[in-house]
């Protein structure tokens, strides 16, 4: 069974309930109370706005509509600017709670495949936690990349005169391809992390088998 | 002895060649003129920003975080960490207060950091240094070097999202903080009021969804502009590239006709402080700044 279907049968109907255990910030769904100031707030709502806004993301997981909300490309709009969290009237932590749900939707495996922030976003955790520290040459070839090396020219291409503006304000290296900046203690790092990971897993679990 | 020390964490943009480098230079020679002696965390790490949330999760991201505290720690006991970048600084003091307020995610923290050969005992203070500047300087140790004041310049300060949000500097409001307006005048110049101070620039979208992220920058660059302003000035690395270096793609989709030097505070103040140009990393703008190179080159 894919870990997808193994929590929805583990939580059968409740999806309230596995929000509010298994996502970050989660267990502040329910204080939500329906303003639509979040919705309002939100820079990208606009043009042309979420398929799924804040507000309405949160009405939908106390109606237990868990695969509208997981697969929806909404929560993957979050430019995390925080204006969403300032101006709510009961403090709830929108930004953290979408991207919570994003970070869920993205482990079960069921968020939207060609998204291209939730592509962007494994590009850059995978880009800065190698060696420790961003290395933007590296993560900006593998954005222009990611579908495939003709695409990638005409990525390119399209962004030569950017790359030549920052090459010639000294602030993009070219040597970056080879190396570039690095952390000295790499394998601490990488150790650290994996534990982590691992406690995080671990924790969720015994939550969904209480 | 320097009249204030802080354990550093400059960020990846600020490295040598990369996107903020010039930002870098500037805090330098800034620092410098106001006796802030900022030394670098030994071996520090990414964050992962705003956008590691997605393949991070939540624990590896505060034991990113939790490992440049540890680091500071034992190198530069009981200093205060001061971050340059925006999203350095929101990430980690969000870290810190994660990790302070559960019992639970600060045993876990503690046991990953065992794998690093780390741990933590107290967290120091997560500053950015724009709070260095205004609460432990002061507003008029900040007026007191000014050399060659920068009058009659017109600046639209852009604050942006993560200097101002969730946390912001302290007694400022969300919706029309004025502290950075506030830096421009004590350097002489002039800030004009406009109406997209706090928008997003778009943050990490500016790589995933550029259209979103370039109209958002349009708006930005427009009111700009329309308020009379010359040039526009930011404490926020990405806000600042984001804003910069798109202008020319903006230009061809919506026949606009920008070109406005984006600058950081730091920069103003170098220049102010009678800095060069060098020394105030204007080589590093991508849209030249020509009226500020010229009060550098004032003797």
């Amino acid at each position: 069974m894919s870990a997808n279907a193994q929590m929805a049968t583990k939580y059968k109907n409740n999806f309230l309930k596995e929000v509010e255990e298994q996502v970050e910030m989660g267990e502040w769904v329910k204080m939500c109370m329906q303003c639509g100031v979040c919705s309002g707030s939100c820079p990208t709502n606009f043009h042309p706005g979420w398929e799924h806004p804040p507000q309405e993301i949160f009405m939908m997981i106390r109606a237990g509509k868990r695969e509208e909300v997981l697969t929806s490309p909404s929560m993957w709009m979050c430019t995390s600017c925080y204006n969403c969290i300032v101006r709510c009237p009961r403090k709830l932590p929108i930004t953290h709670i979408m991207h919570g749900l994003a970070n869920y939707a993205h482990r079960l495996g069921v968020a939207p495949k060609m998204q291209p922030t939730r592509s962007f976003a494994k590009l850059f955790w995978n880009n800065c936690v190698k060696t420790g520290r961003v290395n933007e040459l590296k993560l900006s070839v593998g954005l222009y990349f990611k579908d495939g090396l003709s695409q990638g020219i005409r990525n390119g291409m399209a962004m030569k005169d950017v790359a030549l503006g920052l090459l010639k304000a000294k602030r993009l290296n070219p040597f970056e391809l080879f190396g570039g900046h690095k952390c000295k203690d790499q394998n601490g790092i990488h150790a650290m992390l994996k534990k982590a990971r691992e406690l995080e897993e671990k924790r969720k679990a015994l939550k969904a088998a209480a | 002895m320097a009249k204030k020390e802080y354990a550093f964490y400059p960020g990846c943009s600020s490295q040598r060649g990369a996107s903020a480098s010039n930002y870098l230079t500037s805090v330098n020679a800034m620092c410098k003129t106001l006796d802030v002696k900022i030394t670098e965390i030994p071996d520090w790490n990414c964050c992962s920003a705003s956008i590691g949330y997605a393949e991070g999760g939540e624990l590896p991201r505060h034991v990113l975080n939790a490992r440049n505290f540890a680091l500071a720690e034992k190198h530069m006991p009981g200093q205060d960490i001061v971050a340059t970048c925006a999203a350095c600084w929101l990430g980690a003091r969000e870290s810190k207060e994660r990790l302070e307020h559960s019992s639970v995610l600060l045993q876990d923290t503690q046991e990953a950091l065992k794998e690093a050969g780390l741990n933590i005992k107290a967290i120091p203070e997560v500053r950015h240094m724009v709070e260095v500047l205004i609460e432990d300087l002061g507003w008029n140790a900040l007026a007191a070097p000014v050399k060659n004041p920068l009058e009659g310049l017109k600046f639209a300060g852009y604050v942006g999202c993560q200097t101002n949000r969730p946390f912001g500097i302290s007694g400022e409001n969300f919706e029309n903080p004025m502290y950075l307006d506030k830096l421009i005048e004590t350097v002489g110049g002039e800030a004009v009021p406009y109406d997209q101070k706090v928008t997003c620039c778009g943050g990490a979208l500016a790589f995933s969804e550029p259209d979103k992220a370039q109209a958002q920058i349009k708006d930005i660059v427009e009111s700009a502009y329309d308020h009379g302003a010359e040039m526009i000035v930011t404490p926020c690395p990405l806000c600042q590239a984001n804003v910069e270096i798109y202008q020319g793609h903006i230009n061809k989709k919506y026949g606009t006709k920008f070109r406005i030097p984006v600058l950081y505070y730091s920069q103003l103040m170098t220049v102010a402080y009678g800095g060069s140009a060098k020394e105030a990393g204007l080589d590093g703008q991508v849209i030249k700044a020509p009226k500020l190179e010229a009060i550098a080159g004032k003797k």
